[in-house]
């Protein structure tokens, strides 16, 4: 009997040319693919469709479409503040973990640095999946020890009288930053302004930038 | 946090510099996939609860830095497997032996097959 499995499933599959054509944690992954799957405890179709929702569905996006919908909408951010998880699940994004979700307003005088200190916790309904640097180590940790020293790395320089709050997501609570609106974007649509928000912003590493536009029409 | 016990100078060169990316791709290998993938399965499942998960990935991933891992965030899925492994062994779902035997029986498969055909594992049936 010839046991099937699935071959690449479109991650481009890798060429293993020499005498170890297969590495150790591969043969570890498919010795428990094939066995979870005799057992009848997971469908090799299903793995590859949350593969797939992962790698080109979910992502950032969702996130930026709630933030920008809190710019535009005062009722809906007033919701969103008070009871994030209903809020988001109204857009129609869902924790498959059954997860709360907290929003943390970005004002001109606090600003929220998100990070998972134990392991990397992190609200994939709204971002998708972590950045590599957010799983590290040195993110993990030095986020709460030196949350300006790690904003600074990342670029982002915040004057002394803004305090910076550091949340520490767990399996049960995630955590989404709500960033300000830049200047100049006043009469942007929600869709134009979901395309200035990044993931970074929502994690607290970054601020959203203005568009180049209205940073040249401020300056003439 | 605390640094690893044994610190290597370079290791600890390492350690401040957080690794960045430009928004890439979130799995850097297949089997990155399928291991998140079958935890998740597992959990909606109702194998476990995603707290039991949480936790024992938590530990791999201290166990891994005690041990001088720099734990850069390329290593993640290491331990997301191996804390996949421990799990499903302690909710008698695959035991480490049987996961043992078919690791084996992959790895002749793979050796035996030539290069650019598909690996199939062959057993009695």
């Amino acid at each position: 009997m010839s046991d099937q499995h699935p071959q690449g499933h479109g991650h481009g599959g890798t060429a293993h040319p020499h005498g170890a054509p297969l590495s150790d944690v591969q043969l570890r992954v498919k010795a428990l693919e094939s066995l979870l799957t005799e057992k009848g405890l997971v469908d090799p179709a299903a793995l590859d469709e949350l593969i797939e929702t992962y790698e080109s569905r979910v992502g950032p996006r969702n996130g930026a479409r709630v933030v920008a919908r809190a710019w535009v909408d005062p009722e809906f951010k007033r919701r969103l503040l008070a009871d994030a998880t209903e809020a988001i699940a109204g857009m129609g994004y869902i924790g498959r973990q059954g997860e709360d979700m907290v929003v943390l307003e970005n004002t001109p005088r606090v600003h929220n640095l998100v990070v998972c200190t134990l392991c990397s916790c992190y609200p994939w309904p709204v971002l998708g999946l972590p950045p590599v640097w957010y799983k590290s180590a040195p993110y993990r940790s030095r986020a709460v020890i030196d949350p300006r020293g790690v904003l600074r790395e990342f670029g982002l320089e915040l004057p002394e009288e803004v305090e910076v709050r550091v949340w520490d997501s767990t399996a049960e609570l995630r955590y989404l930053v709500l960033p300000e609106r830049p200047p100049g974007t006043e009469g942007m649509s929600e869709e134009e302004l979901a395309a200035l928000i990044t993931r970074d912003a929502m994690i607290g590493t970054a601020k959203v930038q203005p568009p180049a536009r209205a940073r040249r029409e401020a300056r003439g | 946090m605390t640094p690893p016990e044994r610190p290597d100078p370079r290791t600890l060169a390492d350690l401040p510099a957080i690794p960045r990316d430009d928004e890439g791709p979130v799995f850097r290998e297949p089997w990155e996939a399928q291991a998140f993938a079958m935890a998740v399965k597992l959990h909606e499942a109702g194998c476990f609860t995603w707290r039991e998960w949480a936790d024992r990935l938590a530990q791999e991933i201290r166990a891994a830095r005690e041990r001088g891992d720099p734990d850069p965030g390329t290593t993640y899925y290491r331990h997301w497997l191996a804390a996949l492994e421990r799990l499903v062994a302690e909710k008698g779902l695959v035991g480490g032996e049987e996961l043992a035997r078919r690791k084996a029986e992959w790895e002749s498969a793979a050796r035996e097959t030539p290069p650019g055909r598909p690996i199939e594992l062959r057993r009695e049936g």
